[in-house]
């Protein structure tokens, strides 16, 4: 395997995590073996796990557990999704199905609803503007240029992004993350073992997660997702980081609001200052705390199962110096943040260069 | 009531279907359970009671959908908000009967019904909500 060619996966690693969000769009579900086997993995146990868009975030955090337990040693986490055989609209309903079905899904409301609900409040809150929102889509897009993996590899301009057509007010089309396919995945082992396989491993220090109400409506607040400042707190505190000593973030962008309410969520910036922290060019890659590198979801693509390690792969090469043209040089200290639906689930991992 | 009608979103949207938007009350705590649960979510009691709630309340957020899930293409642009009831607490659902453009955060709005119900499971007819 590049970046660990000592590893036989199927001799030397004991388990397999799959992060999968939906059978309704290959009417193929049970995906721990089908991966398995498709992989030449049998016969060692394999499991899937579903926390919609942060279903691989999940999978990473149970290949921790099943590594910091003791009962194995090296374990393959990973995600997948495949989506873009299948019209907008039949992708809009699988996507749906995160949400809350009896108040949210009957009344039509989409997951861009859902986002497009908590930036109207977040502008009314705060005057959060659709230009700041829009720079996000062109950070993301410049970052997602350079990144060869990228779905989408071009640059938009802030008037193209303004002007696309509406998906749910005041979210527009370069508001949205992308209909992806895609697959990610990691080799994780104690650092000890690490040795015999590579010479730059990557150490994860924190793992937060934490749920919220699965509707919104119930939520007491429409501006923050908890279960992101919860899981981040959480991974702050076990590794022993604050937010001004990260050097890069990828966070889930899945719509331009979602990265401006993490910057609030992870501490990068006070409650409400999000849209500013964007509009000074904080987040940039030559900025004080580079963010999506990778393009985001935004830019490099949204396979929803595959996004969270996907993240985490991002800085795996960001950490070991090969991020080619998007590499923030000398990278020590990142976090990944990611979300499942609407904020009922989030997975803050923080990681440290060995 | 609590025998014929259990403490289920089923049972909540019967009484949408008598134009009734109702909550179950805890009966220990006094908390308002929308939506209904058979089991407290704050003190644990499974002893609830039927309450019927005004439906009246302030717009806290929207949107305006215009790409839809495929059983709502026929109505989109549409717009949907979530309500914060007098009664206490938030709904979601559309908002009707309202230029788009003249809908703001914080405007008043009461529930309505409508008296359709689907052919197919869930056999659940919709409420909305208009300007008073």
């Amino acid at each position: 395997m590049k970046g660990a060619p000592n590893l036989n996966p199927a001799k030397d690693v004991e388990a397999l995590f799959v992060g999968h969000m939906g059978e309704s769009y290959e009417h193929q579900g049970h995906t721990g073996p089908t991966l398995a086997d498709w992989a030449g993995l049998l016969p060692m146990p394999s499991m899937r796990l579903e926390s919609a868009c942060a279903s691989s975030g999940a999978a990473l955090r149970t290949g921790i557990f099943a590594v910091l337990s003791g009962m194995h040693d090296i374990v393959m986490v990973g995600g997948v999704e495949k989506m873009t055989h299948r019209t907008t609209p039949e992708v809009t309903e699988f996507l749906a199905m995160a949400s809350d079905f009896p108040f949210e899904q009957w009344h039509g409301i989409t997951f861009p609803g859902l986002y497009a609900l908590m930036a109207t409040a977040h502008m009314h809150k705060y005057g959060t503007t659709e230009e700041q929102m829009a720079m996000v889509a062109v950070k993301n897009h410049h970052n997602g240029a350079l990144n060869p993996k990228a779905h989408m590899q071009k640059e938009v301009t802030l008037e193209k992004a303004m002007s696309s057509r509406v998906i749910a007010w005041p979210l527009k089309l370069y508001d949205c993350s992308l209909i992806t396919d895609g697959a990610s995945c990691l080799i994780l082992t104690r650092p000890d073992l690490a040795k015999k396989f590579t010479d730059t491993p990557v150490h994860i220090i924190g793992s937060g997660q934490a749920s919220d109400a699965i509707g919104i409506y119930e939520r007491e607040e429409l501006t923050t997702l908890k279960a992101g400042r919860l899981a981040g707190q959480e991974a702050y505190r076990m590794a022993d980081v604050k937010p001004k000593d990260l050097d890069i973030a990828e966070v889930h962008d899945c719509f331009t609001i979602a990265e401006i309410i993490a910057y609030e969520d992870l501490d990068l910036c006070k409650p409400g200052k999000g849209g500013s922290l964007i509009e000074e060019g904080s987040t940039t890659l030559d900025g004080e705390i580079p963010v999506n590198t990778s393009g985001g979801l935004k830019s490099k693509g949204h396979p929803v199962g595959a996004t969270g390690t996907a993240q985490a792969y991002e800085i795996y090469l960001q950490l070991t110096e090969q991020a080619e043209r998007r590499q923030v040089s000398g990278a020590e200290i990142a976090l990944s943040h990611n979300v499942g639906g609407s904020g009922a689930t989030a997975a803050v991992h923080i990681y440290r260069r060995g | 009531m609590s025998e014929t009608h259990p403490f289920t979103i089923e049972s909540f949207y019967k009484f949408v279907s008598e134009r009734k938007l109702m909550a179950a009350k805890c009966s220990k705590c006094g908390t308002l359970l929308l939506p209904p649960r058979p089991v407290c979510t704050k003190c644990l009691s499974t002893d609830f009671k039927w309450v019927e709630l005004k439906g009246k309340g302030k717009l806290l957020s929207y949107t305006v959908i215009h790409v839809s899930p495929m059983q709502f293409q026929s109505m989109a642009p549409y717009t949907v908000g979530i309500v914060e009831l007098e009664d206490g607490p938030h709904l979601p659902g559309m908002v009707r009967d309202v230029e788009p453009e003249k809908i703001r955060v914080g405007m008043d709005l009461i529930v309505d019904f409508y008296q359709s119900i689907p052919s197919e499971w869930p056999l659940w007819p919709r409420y909305f909500f208009r300007p008073l």
